[in-house]
């Protein structure tokens, strides 16, 4: 369960993980509409991540709780 | 030999590890590649941020060594103490050139080292009242202090002392921010983790101290210098470039900087991050919390240094992006003139670098301005985002290597023969007596400024000194120069 920071990056969005001092661009979230956000969020190296969805899109950056998607 | 090629890059790092036993061999390979441009993430290709290992020469420092050193050190109205025996911070004293204006014992205390000095019946009985009453011996002898940071050392907590509830207590008495900060040195594998403690520290003992407090005025073009320490004057020679295209530079971490001008930061509007490595940690904090954005930049060597200003600008409105058009043409005719000078005798020398965690690719700009190569460089202390951005800086096919030993970096000196190292004092006089020029880039051998177009002036001359040296040609013992050169100096007398 790590925690991990979703930001705006130069115009992409990218994924941070504290931990592991990494960040990578994020190539798919599976809920991004206007009512649900979130959902298991793929990276483009392919590592996947799930956060729980949320009910609107946040306001980035924001902090998460992830599960290994 | 000019520049390698990707084989022969492989080959060498395969040649120089062929003397470890298996096992060894098979951990360094992982921390040694050929540059390759097509690789988008260094977890492919490198590996960093592991532990050294018993056996080999690593010049890694220590979790202390990261916040007492680096990040808490360079403020210069606090008093860190190095909490525990009295060597961590004896060594460590002044070492650093982060240069600063104030009066040393008076109203700034960067180089001066206060300890608890831990004895063996402090270990046994806990330190925590030695330590109360240190605070307030410091209280009475150095009342303009502003602020006491605690770095722990070892010992700190290995006896599990609460310097927590010290700090609170000592807090309440003197409405002093009082900072415990818990960098025993044997955590993580690196300085690094230090840096990531210390900035952990300011986020929840000293940031935030001021966030209910409006009087301070802004303006729309406040920024914060993050990540520049100001050896021998770096973060000066940065600071007028950016007030000169219109900025105000509200604070500037830390080097050169006080408790208040960090207290301040969370009210600019843009965090301007030097040090990558040691920084981001915070910056990343204030952006989710106040919404600041923050951008790295690069103020070594011209063409960075006009890329780095255009960067910033873009964040500004169009006066900004005007007036740092106009910086850098005021600047352009100054750092012609010292390429024009310098360039003939610097260009096509090839450097190796093995620095830090910022250095071994922002330098890489400014030598390049002066017509020099890198042709391999590593960090003590790097993280993969490091290398990710490493990638794009450097030559296809250049020698990479993270946390080299002092055998694989001789070695890889031996066969690449650069013309020049840049490295820290651990390696100057190996390398020196090897008859290899060199600098040192963490302390700048006692020059600098190295930033800005102020900067680089001086950093060419540095070059220059050092490379064209005429030292270098008495290395050899005049009876074993070669006939050749005998023969031209015949001729020439």
């Amino acid at each position: 369960m790590p925690n991990v920071m979703i930001r705006h990056n130069e115009g992409k969005m990218t994924l941070y993980v504290a931990k592991r001092d990494q960040e990578d661009e994020i190539a798919s979230i599976e809920f991004n509409s206007e009512d649900s956000w979130g959902g298991t969020i793929e990276l483009t190296d392919g590592t996947k991540y799930y956060v729980d969805p949320l009910d609107a899109p946040p306001k980035l950056p924001i902090t998460l709780r992830a599960k290994r998607g | 030999m000019s520049v390698m090629s990707r084989e022969e890059t492989e080959a060498l790092i395969n040649e120089v590890l062929e003397v470890y036993p298996a096992k060894a061999k098979k951990d360094r390979a992982k921390h040694l590649t050929a540059n390759d441009h097509e690789i988008e993430q260094s977890k492919k290709c490198i590996t960093s941020n592991k532990k050294s290992l018993p056996g080999v020469m690593t010049i890694r420092g220590c979790a202390y060594a990261g916040s007492r050193g680096v990040v808490w050190g360079p403020i210069k109205d606090m008093i860190h103490i190095s909490h525990g025996p009295v060597g961590c911070g004896q060594y460590s004293r002044s070492g650093r050139r982060n240069y600063y204006i104030g009066t040393t014992g008076v109203n700034a205390f960067v180089t001066m080292n206060f300890t608890s000095d831990f004895q063996e019946k402090d270990i046994v009985f806990g330190g925590d009242k030695k330590l109360a009453k240190l605070i307030e011996e410091i209280e009475q002898l150095f009342p303009l202090n502003k602020g006491i940071s605690i770095q722990s050392e070892c010992p700190i907590g290995l006896i599990g002392d609460d310097i927590e509830a010290v700090a609170k207590k000592s807090t309440a008495a003197t409405g002093k921010t009082v900072v415990p900060v818990r960098c025993e040195g044997f955590r993580g594998v690196s300085q690094s983790l230090g840096h990531h403690i210390a900035n952990d520290a300011i986020r929840d003992w000293a940031l935030d101290k001021r966030d209910d407090d409006n009087s301070f005025e802004t303006t729309p073009y406040d920024v914060a210098i993050i990540g520049d320490y100001n050896i021998g004057g770096d973060a000066w020679s940065s600071r007028i470039l950016l007030e000169e295209m219109g900025l105000r530079v509200v604070a500037q971490w830390s080097g050169d900087g006080t408790i208040s001008e960090m207290e301040l930061t969370p009210k600019v509007k843009l965090n301007l991050v030097h040090c990558y490595r040691s920084m981001n940690y915070i910056s990343r904090h204030m952006e989710e919390k106040y919404g600041i954005p923050w951008m790295e930049y690069n103020f070594f060597g011209p063409t960075k240094t006009d890329e780095s200003l255009r960067k910033i600008a873009a964040h500004f409105d169009e006066s900004i992006q005007k007036k740092a058009e106009e910086v850098i043409a005021k600047y352009k005719a100054e750092y012609d003139s010292v390429i024009a000078k310098y360039r003939p005798r610097l260009e096509g020398k090839k450097v190796m670098l093995y620095i830090g965690g910022l250095r071994p690719r922002h330098v890489i700009g400014a030598y390049e301005d002066l017509g020099m190569e890198v042709v391999g460089t590593g960090y003590e202390f790097a993280h993969n985002d490091d290398y990710d951005r490493t990638i794009k800086e450097m030559g296809n096919a250049t020698l990479i290597y993270d946390d080299v030993t002092g055998y694989e970096f001789e070695e890889f000196v031996k066969k690449i023969k650069p013309d020049l190292i840049g490295s820290g004092v651990k390696e100057k006089y190996i390398f020196q007596k090897m008859g290899i020029p060199f600098r040192q880039m963490h302390s700048w051998d006692y020059s600098g400024p190295y930033h800005g177009y102020d900067g680089f002036a001086i950093f060419a001359r540095d070059m220059d000194m050092t490379l064209n040296n005429p030292c270098w040609k008495q290395i050899q013992a005049p009876w074993k120069a070669d006939a050749a050169e005998e023969a031209a100096v015949a001729a020439s007398a």
